[in-house]
């Protein structure tokens, strides 16, 4: 970005906060006047843990310049553990948006109750980062609009029951293994998570482009720049889960239709 | 209580200006306005102090002038003020979850004082997102738990032999559970107590007493807990004694399970003739000492990379040991190798002095310079001097510190609480609620939690007891009713998979007989963690719903 722009963006941000620590954090700034830029709009949750990959996809998806997630510490959750879910959440949800470029506009911390000037600290730093990189590709007018397809894909991957379960177990799984105490190894179970992850955004890429019209694997192919026998993998699999089905022949050419 | 769930929203929005401390930066007047014309918003106004009796009087009244149905405020902090206007919005025939808190001071006039235009968008920003989760908030109910009124300790030293006694003498049964055959912990094998110089057996023997003629304290020697059931009010507890299974049912649970004794092995040349430790010291004490020359070592295995922590009772034990070896024997030679002496207080700060005025000597060594202790003589790097000292010795003392004892994990696996990185028990919250654990119900005291001498252990067995019987003088209490929900028109979402069974951290999320997945509400904190997961987002997290949330991010974020 131009020098000048820079001094006149704003970033619009949005802060998931924890209520127990990070929260009480932010409460604990304002009494000792620590002060910092106003552009971090909060929303309270109980948990680091509450906050579903969809509220972050959401975010951005509206054009939001960069969502905060803050937690307690590691091992000071009010909740046990629920941190430690944030943390899978939102390492799912990261490389969801590397596939977009937009990893570096979501940011995952601690900030404990007696971390008042840390807060300050930390959204500071997230201004600034935000700032630097300049507005969302989303934002505006102008907006980037393929991008926001990929976005709107990435939204339905996320909630879809296989990256929930897959998401929701992986603690259990490469922590504390599974019902006959076998564990799974954490770099086994990344490669999983990758293969997942990349699966279901072309899957949801391929629900998201038929939204409005039905068509074939190839026209699929060449819109979504997919090879045509992963696109035609990838309608099978949606045929089975019923979010897909076959329509009718034009021309030879099997066409699928969104259900 | 009226039900409004099903009334079309009408929001009432209330702007403070908390003296100057929001109104001084930003134009509350124009925020109400701007709030007046939101979506959903029936009405708005602007007060002084809203939590002033004449604000909380305007809520009341507008409540029932504009039929509103939801209530906003926007103020201080829900962490202070949400309760009150919770209580306020409820006098005026509301139920308490219509209530929605905006923070528009603590995080927004405090902290962009320099910046009145940017504080006031966020304060709009803010107002607009509370007035649309306002808006899809639903009436809840707190969830009402019967109480059992009997508590159980789990562990007779002094800290739960305290407790207890407090307990049974409110009136409340009480069990009381030592692992050991015999009442009174550590305590029993001491020689004499600081600061007053007490005979620590005949102090532990009319404890004993006490607690064993006590009316309705049962004492369960030789036992352990070896299962626990239930939540706040009805846990049922299995008790192993001795291989005899007994069951009982209690409301309350206190952990008073002390400490154990770091194992002194390959520390200073240990050999537990000669070189011994403080603990070994004072059985010797108790039968007679010969010892002249006696060099005692501070922080032995603590405060080091391996474990961080202070002890807290050694630097007094020493203390307690060189002055009593010295009256005894004023010839004797006590040095006490030290890193930094602690004893805060008045008492403690004049036994200190009084030690070295009696004689004893206190040579301070660094971390990175730790003493040696050979053969005939100890060699230390004195700092002052910037030497090395050559001490000889017959007896070397080494103030090693508590540790957790290596079960705790497993009792706290049990108790559903948790233990901090050194495995003692972790409290709720070290400031706010030191004696409590997050899990309702079950609560901490002495060196459990963290090495603790004698008078501080017996305070906070009290304080232990005091907090369980905030629960046990009650036939039946309510708790937060913002919790998990499998609601019944998304139990056919529901697959079975058991994802957030496992995902939950207070096992709230059970599957009964009938195979279908039950949450037990009792049980939840309300963290989400299981909604967030659920992988068919069959789970509602009540008062954080998707719906809710998602419509705070649309307030902000839509075009």
């Amino acid at each position: 970005m131009e020098e000048n722009d820079k001094m006149t963006f704003e970033p619009k941000l949005l802060g998931f906060l924890c209520n127990w620590c990070s929260y009480a954090g932010a409460d604990l700034a304002g009494v000792s006047r620590i002060q910092y830029p106003p552009n971090m709009r909060v929303i309270r949750v109980m948990c680091s843990g509450r906050v579903d990959p969809k509220f972050i996809i959401q975010a951005l998806e509206l054009g939001i310049d960069g969502v905060y997630v803050m937690g307690c510490h590691p091992g000071d959750c009010h909740y046990l553990e629920g941190n430690y879910e944030a943390i899978r959440k939102f390492d799912m949800t990261k490389k969801f948006l590397e596939t977009v470029g937009l990893d570096n506009r979501i940011r995952l911390d601690w900030v404990s109750a007696s971390e008042g000037v840390r807060y300050g600290e930390v959204v500071t730093k997230f201004v600034n980062d935000i700032r630097e990189l300049g507005p969302s590709p989303l934002s505006g007018d102008d907006y980037d609009k393929q991008l926001l397809q990929k976005i709107r894909a990435i939204s339905l991957a996320v909630s879809s029951s296989r990256m929930r379960s897959l998401v929701g177990r992986e603690r259990k799984l490469t922590e504390e293994g599974n019902v006959y105490g076998e564990k799974y190894p954490e770099d086994q179970f990344e490669e999983l998570m990758d293969t997942a992850i990349k699966e279901e955004f072309e899957r949801h890429l391929i629900l998201v482009a038929m939204e409005d019209e039905s068509k074939s694997v190839k026209s699929l192919a060449k819109e979504l720049d997919i090879d045509p026998s992963v696109v035609l993998e990838h309608m099978l699999v949606l045929k089975k889960r019923s979010q897909v089905d076959f329509q009718e022949i034009i021309e030879n050419t099997p066409i699928f239709m969104r259900l | 209580m009226s039900d409004k769930k099903e009334e079309e929203p009408r929001v009432g929005v209330f702007i403070c200006h908390c003296g100057s401390n929001i109104g001084g930066l930003i134009d509350c007047e124009k925020l109400a306005e701007y709030a007046g014309d939101l979506p959903s918003v029936a009405h708005s106004e602007d007060n002084l102090y809203t939590c002033s009796e004449t604000g909380l009087t305007a809520i009341k009244t507008a409540i029932k002038e504009h039929n509103l149905n939801r209530v906003v405020v926007a103020s201080c902090t829900p962490r202070t003020h949400e309760p009150l206007f919770r209580e306020c919005i409820s006098e005026g025939g509301l139920n308490p979850y219509l209530f929605d808190f905006v923070n528009i001071r603590d995080q927004c006039t405090w902290v962009h004082m320099k910046d009145a235009e940017g504080a006031y968008e966020k304060a709009k920003d803010l107002v607009k997102m509370g007035a649309a989760k306002a808006a899809k908030l639903e009436p809840l109910e707190m969830i009402k738990v019967d109480i059992n009124p009997v508590g159980l300790v789990i562990g007779g030293g002094v800290t739960g032999m305290s407790a207890a006694l407090n307990l049974s003498q409110q009136g409340f049964k009480t069990y009381l559970i030592e692992k050991e055959s015999r009442l009174g912990g550590r305590l029993r094998s001491l020689n004499r107590l600081f600061p007053y110089d007490i005979d620590a057996s005949e102090f532990i023997s009319s404890m004993i007493s006490k607690v064993e003629n006590a009316s309705n304290l049962e004492v369960l020697t030789s036992a352990k807990v070896k299962n626990i059931d239930g939540f706040v009010g009805n846990y049922e507890v299995e008790i192993d004694q001795q291989g005899n299974l007994l069951n009982i049912e209690v409301g309350a649970i206190i952990v008073a399970v002390g400490s154990s004794l770091l194992d002194p092995q390959g520390l200073f040349n240990y050999n537990g003739k000669n070189v011994i430790t403080q603990f070994e010291l004072e059985s010797l004490l108790k039968e007679g000492f010969k010892n002249e020359n006696i060099v005692m070592i501070q922080c032995a295995g603590s405060r080091n990379s391996e474990r961080i922590y202070c002890s807290s009772v050694c630097c007094m034990t020493a203390l307690k040991n060189a002055r009593y070896i010295k009256e005894k024997n004023p010839n004797a030679n006590v040095i006490i190798l030290f890193r930094d002496l602690y004893t805060p207080g008045t008492e403690f700060e004049k036994y200190y002095r009084a030690t070295r005025e009696l004689g004893v000597l206190f040579v301070k060594y660094e971390e990175e310079k730790l003493p040696i202790v050979e053969d005939k003589i100890v060699r230390v790097y004195n700092d002052y001097i910037g030497e090395e000292m050559q001490i000889p010795y017959d007896l070397v003392v080494l103030s090693t510190p508590l540790v957790a004892n290596e079960d705790n994990k497993e009792l706290a696996q049990l108790l559903k609480v948790p233990t901090e990185t050194n495995n003692f028990f972790l409290e709720a919250h070290v400031k706010l609620r030191p004696s409590d654990f997050a899990t309702d119900g079950v609560y901490v005291g002495g060196t459990a939690k963290w090495p603790v001498d004698i008078t501080e252990s017996i305070s906070q067995g009290y304080s232990a007891a005091s907090r369980a019987s905030t629960v046990l003088s009650h036939s039946m209490i309510e708790v937060e009713g913002a919790t998990s929900n499998l609601p019944e028109f998304n139990k056919s979402l529901c697959t079975g998979c058991e994802v957030c069974v496992k995902v939950c951290p207070f096992h709230a999320i059970v599957k009964n007989e009938n195979d279908e997945i039950e949450i037990i509400e009792a049980l939840c904190k309300g963290c989400g963690v299981c909604g967030a997961t659920c992988t068919n987002q069959a789970i509602v997290i009540r008062h954080f719903t998707d719906d809710q949330i998602l419509s705070e991010i649309m307030a902000y974020g839509g075009k």
